[in-house]
This record gives C-alpha cells, structure tokens and sequence, in this order.
C-alpha cells in the first residue's frame, strides 16, 4: 500500500497560540486511519489542514510540508478547489444545504462544471447508492433535504461528499451528533467505502476506533504521541500517555 | 392584623397599577383608532376614479392626482433600482470578503446613525449635492437618488443581519466539496438571506412612499403627466409632497385627506405583504 498523505515536521499557530507541534504522519491508502485524544488536542484542526479548510480561519499560520499525492498542498501552483474536490470532507453536524436532496447530491459535480442533466442523473443515484442512502430517498429526491432524520443527512452529506469523486474523505466526529442506529450504518458505510476511498476520521469513541480502523493515531496536547496498526496501539501501546488514555485514565 | 393592613395595601397598589395599564392602553388604542377613523371619514368622500385619473389644471379648475401617483411610482422603481444593488453588495462585501473587522465595526456603527437623523438634512444635502453641483436641477432623479443615500443604510443593515443569520456550517460544507468564495455565496449564501433583502426593501417602499421633507428640497412641486424618463429628469411630486401642497398651499383638504386615505391603504398594504413574505421564505428555508 502506497502512502496517500504524508506529514513533515508541521506545526500550527492560531494567533499566538500553538495548536499543533511538529506532527509527522504517513497515511496509506484505501484504509481507514483514526485520530483519537481528549477534546482539544489538536485533532480536528489536524484533520481540517489536510484540504486547507483552516485557511478560511483567521490567523491561522502552519509551518511544515503536507504532500498530497506527494506534492505540497501549500505550494502556489495547487487549486485549493481542486485539492478541496479530491479530499472531501464530512463534518461533525450534519450540514445539509436549504435545497432539494437532489441539488444537495448535484452541487459538488456542477460547481466542476456538470451540466448534462443525464449525466448529473447518474451521479446523484450512484452517489445515493454509495452512501446506502437511495431506497430511503429514491421517492423524495425533489423534497427539501431538511426533512431528513440526522442520520439519513449525515449520510446524504457523505453522497454529497463522494458526488464529486473525491480520493481521500476526511471524517470529523461524523456520528458523534447520531443514535446508536444511526452511528451502526456510518460505520458499515465507511468500511465498505474504504476499498475504494481513503478514510481518515476524527473519533472521540475509542471503541469505534477499535472497530473499524486500520490505524489509529493518538493526539494529545497538539503532540502526535503515538501512531501505528489500531490492534497493536490498543493491545500492546508504547507510550505511558497512550496507555493512561485507552484504559480510560483520563480524557 | 397588621398583615392584613399590608395585603390591603398591596391589594390597592396592585389596582391603582392595573387602571393606569388599562388607561393608558385605553387612550393608545383610541388615538390610533380615532386616526385611521378621521382620515377615511374625511378622506373617503372625495375619491373619485376623476381624481384618480386626472391631472390638475388651474384653468378648468378641476384636480387630479394621477401625476403624482405616477411620479411616486417612477421614484420608488428608481430608488430601488439604485438602492438594491448598492446596498447588497456592500453588505456581501462587508459580512463576507472584509478582512478588518474593525473598520466593519465603524462602517456599521455610522449606517445606523445614519439611518436615524432627520430627512431633512439628506434633503438639504441632496439639494446642493445633486440638484446644484450635479447640475440635475429640480427632479425626480435628484430626488431618487436623495432617497438612495436615505435608505442605503436601511438595506444594508437589514441584509447584513441576514447574511450573519446564514449558518456558517452551509458555508463549509459548499467550501468542502470545492466551491470557490462567489460560487458559495451566490449558491448558498445569498439564497439563504433573501428574507432579509425583501424585508429591507419593503421598510424602503414605506420609507419612499413617506417621505416629504426630502423632496421638498430636490423633487419640486410640479404636477404634470410625464412617461418615466422625461417624468425623471423633470420635477414632479409624489403623493406625500402632493398632500402638504394641496393641503399648506392650495387649501383643499379634500383632496389632501383624500391622498391620505390612500397612503394609509398603500401602508396597510405594504405591511401585509411584508408579513407574507417573511412567512413564505421562513417557511421555505426551515422545512
């Protein structure tokens, strides 16, 4: 497995304040990678810097290379839309758009330029689909997206997500706002999106970091304290604080 | 016993309070009332569909108000026209693209003051800026634009408040999927804040239609039929300045209560379309 995203010496400062410290991280491919740590330990600002969503955050400064594909995402010549297509991103709450969960799915492909009616069509079933998401929907595709229940929206937001044919999807806590029944389908979702989609997704369940990920990276302080395969990191962790936090010790 | 005195005493405080409430509710209603009341009473009578559809002429000695109907019309379509642009790209500018919050802070902080001082002074203003420096004379132009500056204030706090109201999560999640700054917002922001532009723009017809003291100074007094363009560049009044002409300078109340009644209808009317426009957009972003 070739490495997707790789992370050299990055470090992050909202203002004066440093929330990220020399992080070095290699994701591979098609797997699903976990970051786990108490609140405000730096991981969903991590995982925001991977497409550059922190660049529409005020004052934030980031020092360090993060190779996409093994070219810097901070280099002039990369189009943050573009980079923002290929990793997508699907947020803590579930931020459907005001509009039908047809112009929901369709407004990723025709911000890149689909017009084709047929076409769009056959991106918004396929996307459905792929999100386990169209026999609920298939009936209602002109009714306002708001309508949904929160765990039929999230995963309209993954549709949404993998509509415009993303590589990597960035998770945020993206079933920390659901019920249990809910939180079960994202997770079946997402191990089957893995085969062809790389997962990276921000967790404060440690038990669904156990159940569905690959690897499992530990935050803690705006430190990356350890990183590596989920089963040995939970069976057998190197680091004290790693130790301290899986068993519950604190956090 | 000495508790009893006090109840009683609370008893006649709470009494004495609930028939000052009542009082001054009592002459509130009744002043309203006795107002709208007066002014069709003594207004109803006098219009007549030859009032309505004819111009004035000292030599028949008949009145109309037709012109000035028109002339209210043309400066309402010219005021927005102007006004709705400005205003609402400021505000997208201001919420959306201003990176020094300070200076935001200034520029609303002024609006609001702005929009509070007294119509005269814009007439004032607009009277030497447009009609003397401008060289546009005395006409309905001067004074749409007189009524631009006045109600630029009004659309762009209104829109702005909108704008703030659309959730930042819409915002993130068109940016997520790779959509640059315009795209967002006139695909995601703007629809969600057209509630507040149509709000603004329906307190500015009634600001429009309102409005005499500024322009007295820059619209003038005359009363003749124009078609819009050659009605814009000449001078002309609207109903309001119609009123105060027919009813300070000519003595015809008849006609001027008549203009009332109808400017009190146009209000009532503005009002409701506004609480239906409110509801129908409420509606259609929340379900």
């Amino acid at each position: 497995m070739s490495n997707m995203i790789t992370v050299k010496n990055m470090c992050l400062w909202y203002g004066e304040h440093q929330a990220l410290k020399n992080i070095n991280v290699s994701i591979p491919e098609k797997s699903i990678t976990a970051f786990i740590g108490p609140s405000g330990c730096g991981k969903s600002t991590f995982l925001k810097s991977l497409n550059r969503m922190n660049d529409l955050i005020q004052g934030v400064r980031i020092t360090g290379d993060i190779l996409y594909n093994g070219k810097n995402i901070f280099d002039s010549s990369v189009d943050v839309n573009e980079l923002r297509r290929e990793v997508g991103m699907v947020f803590q709450k579930p931020n459907p758009f005001p509009m039908s969960i047809y112009d929901n799915i369709a407004y990723g492909p025709r911000t890149h330029g689909i017009k084709n009616k047929a076409k769009l069509d056959d991106i918004v079933e396929c996307s459905l689909r792929d999100a386990a998401i169209w026999e609920e929907v298939k009936d209602r595709l002109k009714k306002n997206a708001l309508g949904l229940s929160g765990g039929q929206q999230q995963r309209l937001c993954i549709a949404r997500a993998l509509a415009v044919k993303p590589a990597v999807l960035l998770m945020d806590e993206p079933t920390s706002a659901l019920d249990p029944i809910s939180t079960s389908k994202i997770e079946e979702l997402s191990m089957k999106l893995k085969e062809n989609y790389t997962i990276i997704m921000v967790t404060h369940n440690m038990q669904q970091a156990v159940r569905i990920s690959d690897q499992t990276a530990f935050f803690l302080l705006g430190e990356l304290i350890e990183y590596g395969n989920t089963e040995t990191l939970f069976s057998t962790p190197k680091d004290k604080r790693t130790e301290d936090y899986i068993t519950g010790r604190f956090g | 016993m000495q508790n009893y005195k006090f109840t009683k005493k609370r008893n006649m405080y709470i009494m004495t309070m609930r028939l000052l409430m009542w009082a001054s509710a009592a002459v509130t209603c009744s002043l309203v009332i006795f107002m709208i009341i007066y002014v069709f009473i003594k207004g109803m009578p006098n219009i007549s569909w030859e009032l309505l559809s004819g111009e004035p002429s000292y030599l028949e000695e008949k009145t109309g108000i037709l012109p000035d109907i028109l002339n209210t019309v043309y400066i309402v379509f010219f005021t927005l026209l102007a006004v709705l642009p400005l205003g609402v790209g400021a505000a997208v500018y201001l919420t959306e693209y201003a990176k020094n919050k300070k200076v935001v802070g200034v520029i609303e902080y002024a609006a609001e003051t702005l929009s509070g001082i007294p119509s005269i002074i814009y007439g004032l203003v607009g009277m030497l800026f447009f009609c003397q420096f401008l060289n546009m004379k005395t006409s309905l132009l001067a004074g749409a634009f007189t009524l631009v500056i006045m109600n630029l204030p009004t659309i762009l706090r209104t829109t702005q408040e909108s704008l703030k109201t659309v959730p930042q999560s819409y915002r993130e999640g068109a940016f997520g999927l790779g959509a640059g700054k315009w795209r967002v917002i006139r695909t995601v922001v703007l629809p969600g804040c057209v509630d507040g532009v149509i709000t603004g723009c329906i307190l500015s017809v009634g600001r429009i239609l309102g409005e005499s003291a500024a322009l007295l100074f820059t619209a003038g007094f005359a009363h003749a039929l124009n078609g819009i363009f050659e009605g814009m560049w000449s001078s002309g009044c609207t109903l309001t300045v119609a009123l105060y002409v027919y009813a300070k300078e000519q003595g015809e109340f008849g006609v001027a209560f008549a203009i009332a009644a109808i400017l009190m209808v146009l209000t009532l009317l503005i009002n409701l379309s506004a609480a239906l426009a409110e509801k129908y957009f409420k509606r259609r972003r929340t379900v």
